[in-house]
């Protein structure tokens, strides 16, 4: 009874101690919090996009062809005499939303991969890492094309694509990390109270390989939102009407000479939302560092 | 060595076979078969004349035979027919196709390699100062930055503001008329540009990596002996601390070739240059099958390729590799 008390009192404050010591460090790097203020500041545009348009993204007109920005048209229009302004605010939407569900599905393979590879070795590890080994030997945009141009290109098959083509890195870690926890003592113990190893894997080791696949995630969205605006903007992607800034960017191209707002505007957003996540997530890696502890 | 080469040649024979089984389940994927797509704007295409260009095709046999015979064919390198209006066979179209690519992406690998080493190296010797933490800057931007958007805010810049390069094609609409220095400068101002923006990608990244490394060196026993044996800060770093950092750098080359061949695609489509990449695009937009199945081998070929020379080369440098 004594020892059991002791043990959960020791883990509370173990946990508690980890924790804070993570949002320590997370707290005192500028540049990470400049990260997650970005971020934090693109969802409320994208959640509150209806409220923050000024005119209504789809809304055509044509005397207003192609209208250098003015204070009615912050960024402009559009060949269709279409708000730039409003229609890159609803175009964040679709970003974040390409950006997390790719990201959770080659998440999600990358992690099943990786934990069924590192866990029960020999072969088994060596099938899936042949199979990473084949899947990064493809140009990934290229594999993206050809599956996009194979079936139509809506916004689920964007999404799912990339998610299928970017699972290799996240598998790798997740590996990675089960080759050296499975040694440890917690795992010898639970095979010893007869755990299965379906419990072993998904509830005792994963939560502790969780850490580096944070990052990856969270690098991952950045690297999802640059895929699918190059896709839209190769006329592959999210389709016109829907406003997304890969697409505003090929009016900037078929117009370059005469509209250059097309192309500096959405672009501009594309980068500060990509260095956005890219300074939450290595932020977030420095936080969880271990050796710096 | 030479068995080691024999070992790493036998190891691509694999990943070539896992290759062509992805390419072809992605092939066929699609919905519809491709005969319904090449005979649906014509309507004089029975239920009859369908079935025999199935036959013809071989579409009709199982899929594991169609496989086979499409393996049975790519290894003569016959990609079969185009689908597109020219009905070209597939490796003609690809072939001339390939040269100005691999031009493009040699040059961008040498670019990468001859600007990242020393602004890594500089970085990692100078930690810290003024020049690494613009360095860090630009590096972190230039991961951020969408490539297609440089290459059009360059291609408006010096291109429609400035007038200095050319934005579109390999060469001048008048380059017959031109002399020949004319016609030099003409033929590498077209290429500036795309070669840049090919370039900038991979910069970020092993400039990066090179400075990691170099530090890592630095930490290690014998630069500290070099050091106190009394050799010159120069010595120690160009011959002792580099060829070692450098090492590792030559597989992350080989790496970077599968993002050099898909980021072709972009560049060669904006800049119109009649590469691999833009064809490719070109055939995705008409549904060209055998084009797409015939280009996705080859670019991972290609890859395969890039990757063996990166590992013979390391294995040349590095004789721990070798036993």
């Amino acid at each position: 009874m004594r020892m059991e008390e002791n043990r959960v009192h020791k883990k509370g404050e173990k946990e508690e101690k980890l924790r804070h010591l993570f949002w320590k460090r997370f707290r005192t790097n500028k540049l990470a919090l400049a990260g997650a203020f970005i971020v934090l500041l693109l969802f409320v545009v994208a959640l509150f996009a209806h409220w923050l348009s000024p005119y209504d993204p789809g809304q055509i007109d044509v005397q207003q062809v192609l209208q250098d920005p003015t204070w009615k048209h912050p960024f402009g229009t559009d060949p269709l005499g279409r708000d730039v302004f409003s229609r890159m605010i609803y175009g964040s939407r679709i970003s974040l939303l390409v950006g997390f569900v790719a990201v959770g599905i080659s998440t999600l393979i990358g992690i099943f991969l990786g934990a069924l590879a590192g866990y029960y070795g020999r072969w088994v590890d060596n099938l899936i890492m042949r199979f990473v080994d084949v899947m990064l030997c493809f140009p990934t945009f290229f594999l993206i094309l050809a599956v996009i141009a194979l079936l139509e290109p809506n916004i689920w098959n964007i999404m799912v694509v990339i998610g299928i083509t970017g699972w290799m890195g996240v598998a790798r870690l997740v590996r990675a990390e089960f080759l050296s926890l499975k040694e440890r003592d917690f795992t010898a113990a639970e095979k010893a109270l007869g755990a299965k190893d379906f419990r072993i894997i998904f509830r005792h080791i994963l939560p502790n390989a969780l850490a580096p696949v944070l990052v990856s995630a969270t690098l991952g969205v950045a690297g999802a939102i640059l895929t699918e605006s190059a896709l839209s903007f190769l006329g592959i992607g999210v389709q016109p009407p829907t406003p997304s800034w890969g697409n505003i960017l090929t009016a900037g191209k078929d117009n370059i000479e005469i509209a250059w707002w097309l192309s500096l505007y959405p672009g501009m957003a594309i980068l500060i939302t990509v260095v956005g996540y890219n300074l939450l997530g290595e932020g977030v890696r420095d936080s969880i560092d271990p050796r710096l502890r | 060595m030479g068995f080691y080469i024999i070992k790493r040649l036998l190891l691509m024979i694999p990943l070539f076979i896992g290759i062509t089984i992805i390419s072809f389940a992605v092939i066929h994927l699609a919905p519809g078969s491709p005969i319904d797509m090449a005979t649906d704007l014509n309507p004089k295409a029975t239920a009859e004349v369908k079935e025999r260009m199935r036959a013809l095709y071989g579409l009709d046999k199982p899929l594991h035979v169609q496989y086979w015979n499409w393996m049975g064919r790519l290894v003569v390198f016959d990609f079969g027919v185009s689908f597109s209006q020219d009905g070209r066979r597939v490796a003609d179209k690809i072939l001339e196709r390939m040269p100005i690519t691999i031009f493009i992406n040699v040059v961008s690998l040498a670019l990468i390699f001859l600007v990242a080493v020393p602004i890594g190296v500089l970085s990692a010797t100078f930690q810290n100062s003024f020049f690494d933490k613009v360095t860090t800057v630009v590096v972190f931007i230039g991961f951020a930055v969408p490539h297609f958007w440089l290459a059009l805010l360059l291609m408006i810049l010096f291109g429609v503001q400035l007038g200095w390069l050319p934005i579109s094609g390999l060469k001048s609409l008048n380059y017959e008329y031109f002399p020949l220095s004319a016609q030099i400068w003409d033929r590498i101002s077209h290429l500036i540009l795309p070669i840049f923006i090919s370039a900038s990608g991979g910069l970020a990244g092993l400039s990066r990596y090179m400075r990691a490394n170099m530090l890592e060196v630095i930490r290690q026993d014998y630069i500290t002996t070099a050091k106190s044996k009394g050799l010159s800060a120069r010595t120690v770093i160009f011959k002792h601390a580099l060829r070692n950092a450098l090492l590792p750098v030559i597989t992350i080359l080989g790496l970077s070739i599968p993002g050099l061949i898909g980021g072709s695609v972009i560049f060669e489509t904006i800049f119109a240059i009649p590469g691999m990449g833009q064809l490719f695009y070109a055939s995705v937009m008409a549904r060209d099958y055998p084009a797409i199945m015939g280009i996705l081998v080859i670019g991972a070929v290609l890859t395969l390729v890039g990757n063996l020379i990166a590992d013979l080369s390391y294995a040349l440098a590095d004789p721990r590799i070798r036993q």
